[in-house]
């Protein structure tokens, strides 16, 4: 009987544990958790769930009955403090808990700022945990002054949540242009406009200085010079992986756990998946923030576990809902050249990133149409002609056929 | 979705949690109780089409069918994958 220990009770964590199961494991099965809550969805936290129109019990990615049915022994709010990998065992809350194999999926962290700037005042928030949303909920009230620091989907989506419950918000963005490091310029503008007609104030090629309050946050001086009063502040800097344990326990790290393509890291009795890997892709390596990929290699990490070995081949996509529009993105658009935008008379409209002649990705907005066939030709490795893709007579459909 | 979800019911995977973002929580109604849900709107009609051997009468995306007391009894057949 193999005993397997899972490290991270998020999405890749909790993934793990039920294909596991799934898969006919029947030996001993731990998750750790450093947070309390059982596992838990996060995209709805800065959207559906702040906004307030999601319960706490429909986050959960499994009601807590199903870890006991599975026999899963739950760790949470629990911290691993070391793993001993010649003994294989790990230390959790002053227990020794030994394994056969070991997993990883401790995810990512936001990054914060400086407390010399400020970034530690109370009223300064990161939006990635539960408890950071339960903490920021009560922040979120009509007329009140949000500031938001970075201009990615996390950001976004803050300020798509405050503007709609009524709050006066500003976003400042150090990059020329919100969305610079994931998008392409049109998705900016697109999304731009849509903020500006909801009233947010975007504010691109500022950077802040510095934070300033006495007991709590009260205003910041902007890099232009300009002071702006505010009442509390989001910080949407993006995120680092965890990587620390398995860096103190001398795994190669990469930009990441580095993991093989079956999602080994360089010890074998280690396995590691989610937003805290990077993985060979495309003659490259990768790490990837996203649901889908923490859910996939996950499962793929589980089969490999019990013997399968089977190679893991991401297919990234992702997704933001802010305001009435859905975002889905499909592929990666690193290394683009060229845009070409296909737009109807709907609200429909989407960008579609080629290198050459290779389509490598979709932005869709409200179109799935778009976003599904841009999925399907990607993952089929086909590139269509851009113009036709560009030409509203073309039925997208057809692309698909053999 | 939810409830298969809670449930455990393996078929459903449901990767976006209910955004109408993903087509992973498909199935096909039984046909006696296809009219007894409400209509497929424009966006979950979109995204069936591409999901696995869809059909253009029973298919549905379960995290766009809300249950309640009216639907108890309903039936429902899973494709035999999600993508």
């Amino acid at each position: 009987m193999t005993d397997i220990v899972i490290i991270g009770a998020g999405q890749a964590g909790a993934s793990l544990a039920i294909k596991l199961r799934a898969l006919g494991h029947d030996g001993k099965l731990t998750l750790i958790g450093e947070e309390s809550s059982p596992p838990y969805q996060r995209p709805p936290l800065s959207k559906g769930y702040l906004l307030g129109e999601m319960e706490l019990d429909r986050l959960y990615l499994r009601p807590l009955s199903f870890w006991e049915d599975q026999s899963v022994t739950l760790h949470l709010g629990e911290q691993v403090t070391s793993i001993d990998r010649t003994a294989r065992t790990v230390r959790v809350g002053g227990k020794t808990i030994p394994y056969h194999q070991l997993a990883l999926t401790m995810g990512s962290q936001p990054r914060r700022l400086p407390e010399s700037i400020g970034g530690g005042l109370p009223g300064v928030y990161t939006v990635r945990t539960l408890a950071d949303v339960e903490s920021i909920k009560p922040e979120f009230r009509l007329g009140r002054r949000m500031l938001i620091v970075g201009g990615g989907y996390i950001g976004l989506e803050a300020a798509a949540v405050g503007a709609k419950l009524g709050l006066k918000v500003t976003l400042i963005e150090m990059a020329p242009r919100i969305l610079q490091r994931v998008a392409a310029p049109e998705t900016s503008d697109y999304f731009r406009k849509v903020h500006t007609d909801h009233g947010v104030q975007i504010l691109e090629n500022i950077g802040l200085d510095r934070l300033s309050g006495d007991t709590r946050v009260a205003g910041a001086v902007l890099s232009d010079g300009s002071e702006i009063d505010v009442d509390f502040v989001v910080v949407g800097v993006g995120i680092a992986p965890l990587t620390l344990l398995a860096e103190e326990t001398g795994l190669v790290i990469e930009n990441g756990i580095h993991t093989d393509e079956f999602g080994r890291t360089s010890d074998p009795h280690i396995w590691a998946a989610g937003d805290c890997t990077s993985f060979p892709h495309r003659g490259g390596r990768l790490r990837l923030e996203s649901v889908g990929h923490a859910i996939h290699q996950a499962e793929t990490v589980a089969q490999n576990i019990l013997g399968a070995m089977v190679p893991y081949c991401a297919r990234p996509w992702f997704w933001s809902d802010q305001y009435d529009v859905k975002l889905q993105i499909a592929g990666l658009n690193t290394g683009y050249d060229r845009i070409v935008t296909r737009k109807g008379d709907s609200e429909a409209i989407s960008f579609w990133y080629y290198r050459g002649d290779s389509l490598l990705a979709v932005d869709a907005m409200n179109d799935a149409r778009a976003y599904m066939i841009g999925k399907r030709l990607i993952e089929a490795d086909k590139s269509p002609d851009p113009a036709i893709i560009a030409d509203l007579r073309t039925d997208l459909r057809t692309l698909l056929k053999p | 979705m939810e409830g298969a979800r809670d449930n455990g019911i393996p078929g459903i995977e449901a990767e976006c949690g209910g955004a109408c973002a993903c087509s992973t929580c498909h199935v096909y109604v039984d046909p006696a109780w296809v009219d007894k849900l409400p209509a497929r709107e424009g966006m979950e009609e979109d995204m069936l089409e591409f999901a696995y051997e869809p059909d253009p009468v029973r298919s549905r995306l379960t995290c766009q069918v809300k249950a309640s007391e009216s639907l108890d009894g309903l039936i429902v057949q899973m494709p035999e994958q999600q993508i």
